[in-house]
């Protein structure tokens, strides 16, 4: 960004004039949008709406976790408030995180097409997000629930409290929010990618969401069906699920696992997109073994499908089974594997500017490599029979949830911020809070692996007095934690202000979505871009080349 | 009372011990395989910094020898692991033969234990150290899982089916066991105090339970179920029904009206009773009732333990 | 080339944009075989769970409903395949009457459906009704399962009903040689056809030798 400073004066006005943010300034004119941008933007107020909520939530659980007898909260208000967080976080927040904000605004972009493939049906998948959002809404309203957002049965379908019948509905209807998008992006990067544009040359972020694709339109369904299920056993009673009439509990834990392990990619691998573009733009060299990460995430799409009894080694499910599922398990980690120490290689010899997405690049490395290689450890039978459904698996999936998909969310938002609203954001402001960021998490979760390991098990109010220091060193970080989130968001907003007018390569960046205007015209590009080089082309990575470019 | 920091939680068992080194080879590895990505990350960053001069010359996009050796050898590796941990974890999955059998219920929010001698405790339980301790676990409600985190051990209990846990303690002492699965409201205080004691401190506390509450051990008080719920109508031997009889049939093969066969194990002597239905013994007509709204799972286990006792008192009499 | 006015903005050709929807319901049927992938697979667990049981539970359904339902899907979808062929083949009148009996035979359907609700109603066998009564709680769990099975089912029967009286009304078969979206609605029939193919064997069937 500081190499860049120097063209923020020679923004051309007639561009300006063009953008999309100035193709209509009605509230119609957002509302009934079927620009791919006005609708990402749409999207993100909407996640970071709910992602305030489940950060109030977080907040009163870390605040109550300071003392053993958890003085802030009763049993069942710390059980709801879990029960909010998660359900929040997961399905309103970070399944569409990247993939319907930095995704639906980039891969038109980036693949050279004006739009995506059904507009409307965008529109519309947007509009069924904001009526599973208004479900979601009631639930908080009315008081939660304290189903946990895995809704485990018996205890969901007659024990639990609250609305529990509204939130399986919100989840369910935000599922065909995601299956649209799912199928609108499929169909957006088969058919409308731009002459030249052939597969070798998309970018990693685009292999990654076609990837996350194939989840959303497989996986999904499969929760339809299974909370379907579980809200006519709640109201009906029907006992697919309930062994008094012959039906299998289990039978829930494989339905849900089969969609909510590759839900886990779902968050992870628009991520890991993010990333291969915000390292080989710091480093400004073509990424290392281009094919092996393209690759990696169709493989992780797919394993990813076989794995989901690796959620239950202490359920009761066959030996045999579980001896299966912890192989694959440990399968699925190669393809992750491959993108780490690619990413790690794209960085020698490059040209590497330190600035925040890079930063926040780095910090999702070592994050989710801490995070799946602890998953590794979960797939170990004997060792996941100690510490599943303790602190210890709270720790590893928010390493990979939080610090790998929510640090990477962060740096797409400020590398792409400049394309998205045409204003430069205070670079320093920026390096603290990814470093912030990186620090508070570390602080925060760190101690929670050994909690988990000393037998403290996860969704506790109360806990043994010998748990205590831990606890309050977590409770710390998330302090920490929280001024890194909010610090963004107000120099980000401050920037939509004051901010410097971005130019339209603010990186010096390879990639279509850097050679239109920033902010981009309604229909993206002036003249119809037609690709003749591959992907992450950079001249020779040298200092003075950048200015050449 | 000032706070203290656990750091590393006791041992009590040497499965405890042996996940304890697995898990301290796998630190090992994890650092193995991260120190480098962490260590050449940080060097590439400085070294390669925009604003230095450095060799940039030639920079390579790919080696495929590189690909498949940063893919292959930490698979290998963590293979390695796999076969071991898989070990560990076929271990607790097969209890020694000696083990004694201790059932549990598990409800919201309380433990209950029974000892085959016929004392019951809630929320604690007593065992003798040196020998292996098997649960027979099953559920009132929702899923539980009992979790003791000194032996490194966890199993789900679930409703209207069998899980089992066994474990030896290595020496007296008292140890936690939390409940791990999430059960509703209160959920983080279903825990309890395992005891475990000498052998001899052991017996002489069975019997003084006994002295106290019901002197009958389980077998006993499934006996006299047996004929107040009214199965000796039917499966007594002056009954004129067509009922199957029930001596010796635990742990012995049962052929089914579809050709296929079954062990009579806890799991299928609950279901017959509860579920009467789902398995119907060769050559029998469906006529038993169900027991599924009448019975609970501690009478259940009862009405078990007095047909396995029954099974046990034929084969001593036996040649 | 005068087809290129009917093409959005963001397909450069009209061509590009017929693929794109065909494609798009590609993915859409893969989505729907996901979802009813969990039925077949909840319906292999109770079978699994309980052989004799489910069989016994199963000799209750009304066959020949059934296998007049079978034989009443499989003609539409045959008329509906006739349909998209006299498309293609110039001739909509053909097609608009194939796409109108198919609807026919789709309220049939329903119909049939209706009626042997209405049996198992008066049987008892309609859980939660005043009458209801079960020999087995196996026998209630099997027949929540069947209502709400084929009760998902009927409501795919029922979209399905609606696109093909739109194509019909809308008289694409007119309009549109290629055939898109009456192609695509036959897409989306013939995949609601197969799910039936599936259930029939799973729900009534299974009991038959009973």
């Amino acid at each position: 960004m500081t190499a860049a400073a120097v063209d923020t004066e020679r923004e051309p006005e007639e561009i300006e004039g063009t953008s999309y943010l100035r193709a209509g300034y009605s509230l119609r004119s957002w509302l009934l949008t079927t620009d791919h941008k006005r609708i990402a933007i749409l999207y993100l107020l909407s996640i970071t709406f709910f992602f305030a909520i489940a950060a109030v939530a977080a907040a009163l659980i870390r605040l109550d976790l300071i003392t053993p007898e958890g003085d802030l909260l009763s049993n069942e208000g710390y059980n709801r408030a879990f029960s909010i967080h998660g359900i929040m976080m997961v399905w309103f927040f970070l399944i569409p995180s990247i993939p319907n904000t930095i995704g639906n605004f980039m891969i038109p972009l980036m693949i050279g097409a004006r739009d995506l493939a059904f507009p409307r049906l965008n529109l519309l998948s947007w509009y069924i997000f904001i009526v599973a959002g208004i479900f979601a809404l009631f639930v908080v309203v009315a008081g939660g629930v304290d189903t946990g957002w895995t809704f485990y049965t018996p205890l969901t379908t007659m024990y639990a409290n609250g609305a529990v019948v509204a939130t399986v509905l919100a989840v369910f209807i935000s599922g065909f929010s995601t299956i649209l998008t799912g199928l609108n992006f499929i169909v957006t990067i088969h058919k409308l990618r731009a002459p030249g544009m052939t597969w070798s040359r998309l970018p990693l972020f685009v292999w990654s969401h076609y990837a996350v694709s194939i989840i959303f339109v497989l996986a999904t369904p499969v929760l339809a069906i299974t909370l379907l299920l579980v809200a006519a056993e709640r109201v009906f009673g029907i006992g697919v699920f309930d062994p008094s009439l012959g039906g299998d509990p289990l039978l829930f834990q494989h339905l849900f696992w089969f969609y909510s392990h590759p839900a886990v990619y779902i968050m992870v691998l628009p991520a890991m997109g993010v990333v291969s573009e915000l390292i080989t733009a710091g480093a400004h060299k073509k990424i290392f073994g281009y094919w092996f990460v393209a690759y990696a995430s169709i493989a992780i799409a797919v394993i990813g499908f076989l794995v989901w009894g690796h959620h239950m080694f202490v359920s009761g499910q066959s030996v045999l089974a579980s001896t299966a599922f912890s192989f694959l398990s440990i399968a699925v980690a190669v393809p992750s594997a491959i993108k780490v120490y690619n990413w790690t290689a794209t960085l020698y010899k490059g040209d590497v500017a330190l600035d925040a997405p890079l930063l926040y690049a780095m910090g999702f490395i070592g994050l989710f490599v801490a995070g799946g290689l602890t998953g590794l450890m979960l797939a170990m039978l004997a060792i996941d029979v100690h510490v599943h459904d303790t602190y210890f698996v709270v720790a590893h999936f928010h390493y990979i949830m939080v610090g790998g998909s929510v640090t990477a969310f962060f740096g797409a938002l400020h590398y792409w911020w400049p394309k998205i609203t045409g204003r430069l954001y205070n670079e320093v402001l920026g390096r603290i809070s990814a470093l912030l960021m990186i620090v508070g998490f570390n602080l925060t979760f760190f101690p929670q692996f050994m909690l988990g390991y000393e037998g403290m098990p996860r969704r506790y109010h109360v806990y043994p007095q010998e748990f205590q220091v831990l606890q309050v060193f977590s409770s710390a970080g998330a302090g920490m934690l929280a001024v890194a989130y909010l610090m963004p968001l107000t120099y980000l907003l401050w920037s939509l202000r004051s901010g410097a007018r971005a130019p339209a390569n603010p990186w010096g960046a390879t990639g279509l979505e850097w050679t239109t205007s920033s902010p981009p015209p309604k229909h993206n590009f002036t003249e119809q871009p037609v690709v003749v080089r591959g992907p992450y082309d950079y001249p020779l990575a040298h200092p003075r080349s950048r200015q050449d470019a | 009372m000032s706070p203290s920091i656990l750091l590393w939680p006791t041992a009590a068992s040497r499965h405890a011990d042996e996940v304890d080194l697995l898990i301290g080879t796998f630190g090992g590895l994890v650092a193995l395989l991260t120190i480098p990505v962490f260590v050449l990350m940080t060097v590439f960053a400085i070294r390669y910094r925009t604003s230095r001069e450095a060799d940039r010359e030639h920079p390579p996009s790919g080696r495929t020898w590189l690909e498949f050796s940063w893919a292959g050898i930490p698979f290998l590796l963590i293979l390695g692991f796999f076969f071991w941990s898989t070990q560990l974890f076929f271990q607790i999955h097969r209890p020694p033969p000696g083990a004694m059998t201790i059932n549990v219920v598990a409800k919201q929010w309380m433990w209950k234990f029974q000892h085959a001698q016929g004392a019951a405790e809630i929320n604690e339980l007593h065992v003798p150290a040196g020998r292996p301790v098997r649960l027979n676990m099953t559920s009132r409600d929702v899923i539980h899982s009992l979790f003791l985190p000194a032996f490194r051990i966890k199993q789900d209990l679930l409703p209207g089916r069998y899980t089992s846990l066994w474990f030896q303690a290595r020496e007296p002492g008292i140890y936690a066991f939390r409940c791990a699965e999430f059960c509703g409201t209160d959920h983080s205080v279903m825990g309890g105090r395992l005891v475990v004691m000498r052998p001899a401190d052991f017996a002489a506390w069975l019997e003084e339970e006994g002295a106290f509450g019901t002197s009958a051990t389980l077998a006993e008080l499934g006996g006299k179920l047996f004929r107040e719920v009214g199965c000796s109508g039917c499966h007594g031997p002056a009954s004129d029904v067509h009922a199957p009889n029930l001596a010796g049939l635990f742990g012995r093969p049962v052929g089914l009206s579809d050709g296929s066969t079954i062990v009579a194990d806890e799991q299928y002597l609950h279901d017959s009773i509860m579920l009467p239905n789902k398995h119907i013994a060769a050559g029998y007509q469906p006529i038993m009732p169900t027991y599924g709204n009448v019975l609970e799972p501690e009478q259940v286990n009862a009405l078990v333990a007095f047909i396995r006792a029954g099974a046990q008192a034929q084969e001593e009499e036996g040649p | 080339m005068p087809e290129q006015s009917r093409a959005e903005i963001q397909f450069h050709h009209i061509g590009r944009q017929r693929e794109a929807e065909r494609l798009g319901m590609l993915v859409f049927l893969a989505s729907e075989i996901m979802l009813f992938g969990g039925v077949f697979l909840a319906a292999l667990a109770l079978r699994m769970l309980h052989p004799q049981e489910y069989v016994a539970a199963a000799s209750h359904m009304k066959l020949w409903h059934g296998t007049a339902n079978t034989a009443i899907l499989l003609t539409s979808s045959l008329l509906v395949a006739l349909a998209v062929e006299w498309t293609r083949g110039g001739r909509p009148k053909w097609a608009a009457r194939c796409l109108w009996a198919a609807v026919a035979l789709g309220l049939t359907f329903l119909g049939v459906k209706a009626h042997e609700y209405y049996l198992d109603y008066r049987e008892g066998k309609l859980p939660g009704a005043a009458n209801a009564n079960f020999s087995t709680p196996f026998e209630q769990l099997f027949s929540n399962f069947y209502f709400s099975v084929t009760g998902l089912h009927a409501l795919h029967v029922t979209a399905g009903i609606i696109l093909l009286a739109l194509a019909a009304l809308r008289g694409e078969a007119r309009h549109d040689r290629h055939a898109v979206f009456i192609g695509n609605v036959a897409l989306y029939w013939h995949l609601v056809d197969v799910f039936w193919i599936f259930l029939y064997p799973t729900i009534y069937l299974a009991g038959a030798g009973e």
